[in-house]
């Protein structure tokens, strides 16, 4: 087979940063090539290089595709030779059609007038070609991000792509949306579409990849032919490192209970259903509590409910905190009881982007900085060096604004700013999520130190290896139900999908 | 993934780093006295008169003073996100309903200011409960206020002007601040207040930076820092000069000068300053962190009504009369000079210094480009292309640091 593709000695650089060096990326006609690598190892920088969002001319080593010099100046550029990305973030338009979205610049159409008849013809072969049987007119909103994906693929196909770029497609899908969309790539194979697709789910690129070519820190690590491809290997070429320490050591030192929620209840804030029902737990000091279930089951409702009923209505049930009965009825109270809530999404939740870090950290304790209504700004910036050098956030200066940090460091900031607030009681709310292995295993660090000096640490998680490596007791949610709690020597994962199972069957009997 | 985060570049530090962050405002301010100058020059060679004159420089304050005084209020309001497109049609309300109670009812004006202040306040407190609590678009609340109370100011006035006022509301802003030391030449009273004013800015000036250096913060380079307060010192004892050869200190100028230093310590020394500008970085996380955003975004709506009323007397003490359409525009000017000043639209930042060196701008050009006797026509086409102008640079700037 020749190759399709082959990028040679490829480095990029923005002022400050090396993003890419000497990257060597070589692709077949026709097969699908994976790319691995940690957030931030250079693998969507590469991507635009290739895609000409970073012009020729930006970059320094040559592109060749189909064995000639590939210049682009633009996208338009390289999609014109058949190179269509489809990013993590959808670019559909939602209140156009499918057929509008489809041809979005590239409309069926002479002298500017658009042809509909046709235009609904070929987008319902395309849609057929990618497995969906919606009509043509359908606004783009109306379909759920699996069935989007898709028309991101058929617009692609629109273009008459041969190279077919896939930047985390399933990111954001469910399970059985992820089987279809890997199915529909070894379709695309069958007909001869090449493509390169960026994933971190190792089992995905073992089903779907023919090669696979991993980056770290902006080179080139190895490419491996299929009969290599196992999780450990990748793991290891990805992180430098052996895998065999995922999870911090740590001698739990659990002491008495510190916060007890009893029959929680919380009605959905504009449905008339119940979301959690009945849900009671303890957390003790010095203890990590997981929370398991799959998506959907109200871990975060039941999380936010309590936090200051941040979330739902018609809220029931008792906590006692530290002895006391705190009133959570706001944030505000429910912080100064002595409860954070780490949220699930830190970008569009927790941080203020454009800000910059000491004041994300001291947001939610601008009290704990001023006298009376005046703020202290040296004491301000006391205390995010502190929070600076306790969590090893990685920063020229605590004065740069947040949205130019990692994801790791990102969360890290949240943290600050939650143990600012001085906690009993911290719940942290997917707190490695789109974090890479090394910045995880720091955030594991941290919240083992948290619960060494005595707070209550519960953490909610879809990655049940995750919850087993570091919670000294888990409870299993499922409907918005306790499912069932585990310890430490009990949990396993087949377990945790157990009591869901079995949950699940009680919920349909009843 | 997120290799885009890894590529940003590192912030540069030092001078370099200074100069970048602090660009906006110091170039503002360049601008301001660049535009003054200018002005100067022409002024003199084409008409062959003083722009610096003391009375134009008196002038210059009492024909904006209004317009800064209604920016420090609009500056909050855009930082929470949001926007007020009725402060024209309230100052007009608010300055007829003034007249009324001055000329119909005969209300001494002791009386009649604060009751204007709480009518002002009530309005922003009845558009601003529709915008915090039922989040109803601040676009289309205001553009509803602005065309009620443009009705309500033609309707109170039954079409005709309201005046004139007695002595004490006209000297709201037409009055100066007398003499303790006898009236002759120059106002020594003016001189000193100016002088205190000056040293004041060095004096909190350096104190700031000793406290920084305190905390271990790299502060602004030396050099840059006295250089900065020498432009503004001289500036600030010609201008105190100027007024003092001429009738004093406007009684405008210090009402103006006292809200500029209050708004300027609440929205950056405190903390409910603070927690606006985080409501309009980040409303859902904001409130996530325990700040009571709907309680912020109303008191902002509730403080623009009391500064537009504010705004209203003084139009109206100024025009001795209330007309039904006074204020027509006002918003606009208003909203320009909070843009320029370097607010973004999208809410979370701008500062108040920065607003007033945008209304001055604008009220600048509106003097000289009047003496030069340029049409109305091109003196909006002129101040539209600087509004524009202004925001690109802004723009342009955001795009090169990343």
């Amino acid at each position: 087979m020749t190759a399709i593709l082959e990028m040679q000695g490829i480095t990029k650089t923005f002022p400050g940063v090396r993003a890419l060096s000497d990257v060597n990326l070589s692709v077949r006609e026709g097969e699908i090539h994976a790319i691995c690598g940690e957030n931030g190892a250079g693998k969507s920088t590469l991507m635009k290089v290739l895609s000409g969002v970073y012009p020729h001319g930006s970059y320094e080593g040559e592109i060749l595709y189909d064995g000639k010099p590939a210049r682009f100046r633009d996208i338009r550029d390289s999609e014109h030779a058949g190179i269509v990305i489809i990013h993590q973030e959808l670019a559909l338009v939602p209140l156009l059609s499918v057929a509008e979205n489809l041809f979005l610049g590239n409309e069926v159409a002479s002298g500017g007038v658009i042809n509909w008849p046709l235009a609904y013809q070929k987008t319902e072969a395309l849609l057929r070609k990618v497995g969906l049987t919606e009509a043509p007119t359908t606004k783009v909103e109306k379909l759920g991000v699996g069935k989007q994906q898709l028309v991101e693929i058929a617009k692609a196909l629109a273009k008459n792509v041969r190279l077919l770029i896939l930047d985390e497609p399933t990111a954001a899908l469910q399970e059985n949306d992820s089987q279809k969309l890997l199915d529909l790539m070894l379709e695309l194979k069958d007909q001869g579409v090449t493509q390169i697709i960026i994933s971190h789910k190792l089992n995905e690129i073992r089903r779907v990849a023919d090669r696979v070519t991993v980056i770290r820190d902006g080179s080139t690590v190895s490419t491996l032919d299929r009969s290599e491809i196992t999780e450990d290997r990748i793991i290891r070429d990805m992180v430098g490192r052996d895998m065999a320490h995922r999870y911090p050591d740590r001698t739990p030192r659990i002491g008495e209970v510190l916060m007890e929620v009893r029959n929680w209840s919380v009605m959905h804030p504009d449905q008339p259903r119940q979301v959690i029902r009945d849900v009671s737990m303890t957390v003790r000091k010095g203890e990590i509590v997981g929370i398991a279930g799959l998506m959907g089951s109200g871990r975060t409702e039941f999380a936010m409910s309590l936090f200051g009923r941040s979330y739902g209505r018609d809220i029931r049930g008792e906590v006692t905190l530290a002895g006391a009965r705190p009133d959570l009825s706001t944030v505000s109270r429910a912080i100064d009881a002595g409860l954070a809530y780490v949220t699930e999404d830190r970008k569009v939740l927790g941080l203020i982007l454009d800000e910059p870090i000491l004041r994300n950290i001291s947001l939610a304790n601008l009290e704990g900085i001023a006298k009376g209504a005046v703020l202290s700004r040296g004491r301000e910036q006391q205390v995010a060096e502190r929070y600076r050098k306790a969590m090893n956030i990685r920063t020229p200066s605590v004065f740069q604004r947040v949205v130019n940090l990692s994801g790791g460091n990102q969360q890290k900031v949240v943290l600050s700013k939650w143990l600012f607030t001085d906690p009993k009681v911290l719940i942290l709310d997917e707190p490695t999520r789109g974090i890479d292995v090394g910045a995880k295993f720091e955030i594991y660090n941290i919240m083992n130190d948290l619960a060494g000096q005595g707070h209550g640490v519960v953490m909610i998680s879809s990655e049940m290896p995750e919850l087993l490596g570091m919670c000294d007791r888990i409870y299993v949610m499922n409907e918005g139900r306790i499912a069932g709690e585990l310890t430490r020597d009990q949990a396993s994962q087949e377990r945790i999908m157990a009591l869901i199972l079995q949950d699940g069957m009680k919920g349909e009997a009843a | 993934m997120s290799t885009a985060d890894a590529n940003k570049p590192a912030a540069a530090t030092g001078i370099g780093a200074h100069l970048g962050s602090h660009l906006r405002e110091n170039g503002m301010m360049l601008a301001l006295v660049a535009i003054v100058l200018f002005f100067f020059v022409i002024v003199r060679a084409v008409q062959g008169v003083d722009f610096l004159s003391a009375q134009n420089i008196t002038n210059l304050f009492l024909q904006n003073s209004y317009v800064i005084i209604m920016a420090l209020g609009m500056l909050l309001v855009i930082v929470a996100g949001h926007i007020d497109l009725s402060v024209g049609s309230v100052a007009a309300f608010t300055g007829a309903v003034a007249s009324m109670l001055l000329v119909k009812m005969q209300l001494p004006m002791l009386v009649v200011v604060p009751m204007v202040l709480v009518v002002g306040g009530l309005i922003g407190a009845a558009q601003g409960y529709w915008i915090a609590y039922w989040r109803i678009p601040s676009f289309i609340v205001t553009l509803a206020g602005m065309l009620v109370f443009r009705g309500l100011t033609l309707w109170l006035l039954g079409g005709q002007n309201i005046g004139p006022f007695e002595k004490s509301f006209q000297s709201l802003s037409t009055g100066f601040i007398p003499d303790l030391f006898g009236p002759d030449k120059p106002n020594f009273t003016a001189l000193i207040l100016v002088a205190v004013a000056a040293a004041a800015i060095v004096w909190a000036g350096i104190r700031g930076r000793a406290r920084e250096a305190e905390f271990g913060i790299a502060p602004e380079p030396s050099g840059f820092f006295w250089a900065r307060n020498a432009v503004v010192v001289i500036a600030l004892l010609f201008v105190g000069w100027k007024l003092a050869s001429f009738r004093g200190l406007p009684n405008v100028l210090l009402i103006m000068s006292v809200l500029i230093v209050l708004y300027a310590f609440f929205t950056e020394s405190t903390t409910t300053g603070r927690r606006i500008y985080a409501l309009g970085g980040n409303e859902k996380a904001a409130k996530l962190s325990g700040i009571k955003t709907e309680r912020l975004v109303f008191f902002t709506f509730v403080n623009m009504g009391v500064l537009a009323s504010l705004a209203g007397m003084i139009v109206t003490a100024r025009l001795n009369s209330a007309t039904p359409k006074a204020g027509v525009g006002f918003e606009l000017d208003v909203i320009a000079a909070v843009f320029i000043g370097g607010a973004s639209m999208a809410g979370g930042s701008g500062r108040i210094i920065g607003v007033v060196v945008g209304a001055l701008i604008m009220g600048v050009m509106n003097n000289g480009m009047s003496i030069m006797g340029i049409g109305i026509d091109y003196q909006q086409v002129i101040k539209g292309l600087v509004l524009l102008a202004a925001v690109i640079f802004d723009v342009y700037n955001k795009t090169k640091q990343g």
